[in-house]
């Protein structure tokens, strides 16, 4: 929850084309600074944002275009982006610093991104114009494809590599008889070697699919649409469609024709600039030290350092990357990496299992492997892989190594052993590059206990789905036995989201209502349950102080009355008694207030206050006006909010007192009364190690110590027992107030609902919190100041509001009847 | 079961009534919990959980059913049985809407055979 800046001072930031790679780097520039630019995006495309490399799946039926759409509609407007849809942009001016759409729409800017992608290759040969002839890399393709096959028929593939056979495989699993023409003798011979292609090319057969390799097209050939493809010697192959897969070329023309420099793709430097300053390009379209690519996973490195460059960074390059291939052909397990042309200097390790239809072979060169095939059984893939990226020596394993990792040190019989031996920077989610390290980090740290949570926070998984494996065998790894891979971590079941995965689509999303959420987050109940509405309501609450209009219907009872309700449905009233201290005044109210409407028991609590228990609701809003009165306000011993702040003497009178426990004490439950948190928070101060107000078992826990204050968290008393432990030693007051206030926001803004302090620490770690509140102190003073904006709105006695009667309607019943018992009951 | 001249009582407007809430309608010390849904529905039934006679016009609406405040037992405010239980219900009371008003039938009279 930033502070929005001035709006009139956004810089402009327009970005041409709206694919994969500039969908990156909106995502990381929003993350860290959602109102610097004001955003406009020009996109060829008559749509959002979506996942490309998923076309496949929705071509053979496994997925829906919807399941594949990264930023919905909601998205640019909750971000406030503009986004030209059906728009391709035609001219840059770079003097004017301005762009022109097609229908003469124009937009100036201050930073530009070129993100054109690339195009298909169409060869140019006679009949390559003929309606049925398609090209394979949008939805307006796939479209294509699935109204053909619509009618069954004949199909024919130009180009045996990765998207050639996907197309074929998808076609084929609509029902159409495919062959694949592929100009080589193997298939995918750029990502796999003879042997690799030849297994592949008998398990594509074996599904049907004939495939014709050193085959060339000579023509297409159709009067008015396509009916045949003839080859170099003669061989003709019925078609009723052609879809032409044999390569991509940067989409330069834009950029070429601004001036700018472009080689094969348009050149960047290391910090992702064309030859313009201004101008940034990224994706498919851009060449880096003589380097053009066509995987998303090198595409995020650059949106990565595009993103920082925005925000200022002066470091941040892009180094390059080294690229693995999967097949995403379901039933078909390929994995390939480096080079491994033969050569003099270079000697291959090869495992064959006839049997099993496996095959591996590594390329090593100088003891290092360069290349890797695995057909067949790819789970070693990224182990490989990472060896391959950091160069490591494998003399010392060479013998072992292609039996993989788990014969890398021995034997192993434990499945996680393999996942566990992997560097902390292997790849483990090639899609998004995502590292070991960071998915474990993620584990510990945030407490993630589910493979959604894992998505969400690392992006790990999220794309092709193939390392899901692996990241599940890291949070068997990481949470031992308590991880079962079925087990959803949802927060009820009206969802399968998880609490922190709903906290963060909330921001992400800009939600602000709970009728909202529910329809973004596709809530399974029309109108959840009383689990998951009090926690999305605090979540609103905690999230958006001052715009999100409360829900009183999605609060507990005891939150709507203001009151504790009782075993008898009466209620029990605990006005607050700041810091344990009150005054005859006071006791004379309650007496009063005892005594005029019959309370039938006045407790002292074990919270230093006093109890009036069983009082009728009708009389509630009379009780709390007297109180009122007489300078009281509620004591919110009813909410998920700040309960007490426990004290002892201290100086004011007790001969071993170090400093003003009691002042301390009225002076933090002042600072904090009314917030509502994640669950009830307690707090206490103690004037000296004798610890007589127990802060050592508190949320929040103060004893003062000669030389200060030393600040304690993350106690409980209750159904767990939890020892405090030690923030750090502070030397005034006010810093006893500014950190434990930041603890508190903290909390606050992470915690899952109902989980006290502790739960949360446990979670986030106390490193975590210790870095956030004792060695950041910008951050320390942010959270500081958030809280106090959200006390703005929060900070109000709720019993004044309700006295006057805004919900009077909660206090009484709606109509009194008196009838003869007899007859009712 | 004793049938009783049954009439249509007036009890109030809806607006009275917060949608996903529930109000109370006191006959002496008998309660009948009045329900209003997302949806404007209208329900009535006992304001006694089967459980330990929790009132549960006090509790959270959300669907056709009310969670009970005092040990979350869910019942449903259409045929007031208890979710999840084969054999616990609550009394069900007509109710129906009519122009903006909310009509409940009563007096009405134990149906209690054993
Ligand atoms: C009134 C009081 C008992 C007393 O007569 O002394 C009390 C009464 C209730 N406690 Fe408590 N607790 C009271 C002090 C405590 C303490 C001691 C303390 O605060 O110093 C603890 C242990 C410390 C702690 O919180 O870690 C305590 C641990 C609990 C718990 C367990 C919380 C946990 O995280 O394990 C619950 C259950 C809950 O909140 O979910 C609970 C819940 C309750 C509820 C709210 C049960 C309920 O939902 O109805 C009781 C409400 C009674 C009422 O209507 O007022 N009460 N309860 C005490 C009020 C203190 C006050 O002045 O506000
Ligand atoms: C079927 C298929 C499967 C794939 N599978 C994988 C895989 O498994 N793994 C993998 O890593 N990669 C895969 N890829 C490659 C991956 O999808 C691309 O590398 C990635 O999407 C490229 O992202 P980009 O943003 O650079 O370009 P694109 O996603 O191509 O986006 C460029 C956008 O810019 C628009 N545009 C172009 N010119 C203009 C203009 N003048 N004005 C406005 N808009 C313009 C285009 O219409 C297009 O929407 C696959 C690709 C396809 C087609
Ligand atoms: S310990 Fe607390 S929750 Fe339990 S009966 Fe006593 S007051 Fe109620
Ligand atoms: S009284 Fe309703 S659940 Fe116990």
């Amino acid at each position: 929850m930033q502070i929005i800046g001035e709006l009139a001072m956004r810089e402009k930031f327009v970005v041409i084309g709206n694919g994969m790679a500039p969908g990156r780097v909106l995502e990381n520039l929003l993350e860290v600074a959602p109102d610097r630019y004001e955003i406009t995006i020009f996109n060829a495309e008559p749509r959002v944002n979506y996942d490309r490399i998923m076309l496949s799946p929705v071509l053979s039926g496994e997925r829906e275009y919807e399941d594949i759409i990264i930023h919905s509609d909601d998205w640019y407007a909750n971000h406030g982006i503009t986004l030209h849809k059906n728009k391709p942009v035609i001219d840059i001016n770079r003097q004017a610093q301005r762009v022109t759409a097609l229908d003469g729409v124009t937009a100036s800017y201050e930073r530009l991104l070129i993100a054109t992608g690339s195009n298909p290759i169409v060869i140019r040969i006679s009949g390559y114009e003929l309606p049925g002839v398609l090209c394979y890399r949008d939805l307006d393709d796939v479209n294509a494809m699935l109204a053909a096959s619509e009618k069954g028929g004949r199909a024919v593939v130009i180009g045996g590599g990765l998207l050639g056979l996907e197309a074929a495989a998808g076609l084929h699993a609509r029902g159409m008889q495919v062959s694949v023409i592929h100009l080589s003798d193997t298939l995918m011979d750029r990502q796999l070697d003879s042997a690799a292609g030849f297994l592949l090319q008998r398990a594509i057969e074996k599904r049907g699919i004939v495939v014709h390799t050193q085959a060339n097209t000579r023509a297409i050939v159709g009067s008015n649409k396509v009916t045949a493809v003839e080859l170099d010697d003669g061989t003709r192959i019925a078609a009723d469609i052609v879809v032409m897969a044999v390569g991509i070329r940067p989409n330069t023309a834009l950029a070429e024709a601004a001036g700018l420099a472009v080689n094969r793709g348009i050149v960047v430097d290391d910090s992702m600039r064309t030859s313009d300053e201004r101008i940034f390009a990224v994706g498919e379209c851009v060449e880096h030290r003589n380097q053009c690519y066509g995987l998303v996973a090198p595409l995020y490195e650059m949106a990565k350092v595009v993103a920082e460059r925005l925000l200022d960074s002066e470091t941040a390059t892009y180094l390059g990357s080294t690229t693995s291939t999967k097949l995403k052909v379901t039933g078909i397990d390929l994995f390939s990496a480096g080079d491994f042309a033969d050569g003099d200097d270079r000697e291959e390790i090869v495992l064959r299992d006839a049997a099993k239809g496996i095959y591996k072979r590594l390329v090593l060169q100088n003891e290092k492997i360069v290349g890797v095939v695995l057909y067949g059984e790819t789970r070693d893939g990224a182990w490989f892989f990472q060896q391959l990226r950091d160069a490591s020596d494998v003399s010392a394993q060479r013998d072992s190594l292609i039996f993989g990792q788990s014969y890398a040190g021995g034997t192993q019989l434990d499945p996680t052993a393999a996942v566990a031996a992997l560097a902390d920077d292997s790849d483990i989610c090639g899609c998004n590059g995502v590292c070991k390290g960071t998915i474990l980090k993620a584990i510990g740290d945030r407490g993630l206990t589910s493979i959604e949570d894992v998505r969400s926070a690392t992006k790990a998984s999220s794309s092709c789905g193939s390392c899901t494996p692996l990241v599940e065998q890291l949070l068997m790894l990481s949470l031992g036995e308590t991880y079962s891979p079925a087990a959803v971590q949802a927060m009820c079941p009206c969802t399968d989201k998880g609490h922190d995965e709903v906290r963060r689509l909330i921001i992400a999303k800009r939600l602000k209502s709970i009728p909202e959420l529910m329809q973004q987050l596709e809530w399974q109940t029309s109108c959840g349950c009383a689990k998951c509405r009090p926690a999305l309501n605090y979540y609103l609450l905690a999230t958006w102080p001052g715009e999100y209009e409360d829900d009183e219907q999605s609060r507990f009872i005891n939150e709507r009355a203001h009151a504790n309700i009782q075993k008898d449905g009466t209620f029990s009233v605990v006005p607050r008694m700041w810091g344990g201290i009150t005054s005859p005044n006071e006791l004379r109210a309650i007496v009063d207030v005892a005594d005029k409407f019959s309370i039938p028991t006045v407790k002292v609590t074990g919270g230093q206050r006093i109890d009036l228990i069983g009082v009728k609701k009708e009389d509630l809003l009379a009780v709390w006006s007297d109180l009122n009165d007489a300078g009281m306000v509620s004591g919110h011993a009813y909410g998920k909010a700040l309960r007490t702040v426990k004290t002892c003497v201290g100086t004011d009178w007790c001969r071993f007192g170090t400093q003003d426990s009691t002042g301390l004490g009225i002076r933090l439950e002042k600072h904090l009364w009314g917030a509502w948190t994640p669950h009830k928070i307690k707090l206490a101060v103690s004037g000296c190690p004798r610890n007589c107000a127990e802060s050592t078992c508190k949320d929040v826990g103060v004893v003062c110590v000669d030389s200060g204050y030393e600040i304690h968290y993350g106690g409980a008393a209750g159904m767990e027992l939890r020892e405090t432990k030690v923030l750090c030693t502070v030397k005034t007051e006010q810093e006893v107030i500014e950190y434990c206030t930041a603890l508190i926001q903290m909390y606050r803004e992470q915690a899952h609902y109902l989980d006290r302090v502790h739960k949360w620490a446990a979670r986030v770690g106390d490193k975590t919190i210790n870095e956030q509140i004792v060695e950041d102190s910008q951050r320390r003073r942010e959270l500081f100041q958030r809280f106090d904006i959200a006390q703005r709105t929060a900070q109000k006695d709720p019993w004044a509001e309700q006295a006057i009667g805004k919900h009077k309607h909660e206090f009484l019943p709606l109509v009194k009847f008196t009838k003869v018992a007899e007859e009712i009951m | 079961m004793i049938e009783a001249t049954f009439e249509w009582v007036d009890i109030g407007g809806l607006s009275e009534i917060p949608p996903r809430g529930s109000r109370q309608v006191k006959v002496d010390n008998y309660a009948i919990a009045i329900f209003r849904t997302a949806d404007d529905r209208v329900y009535a039934i006992e304001d006694r959980c089967p459980h330990l006679g929790g009132p549960l016009s006090q509790g959270i609406v959300h669907g056709t059913a009310v969670t009970c405040p005092l040990h979350s037992w869910v019942i449903s405010v259409e045929s007031g049985k208890v979710l999840g239980s084969d054999t616990d219900c609550v009394r069900t009371i007509p109710v129906r809407k009519d122009n903006g008003r909310i009509l409940l039938r009563f007096p009405f009279y134990s149906e209690q055979v054993a």
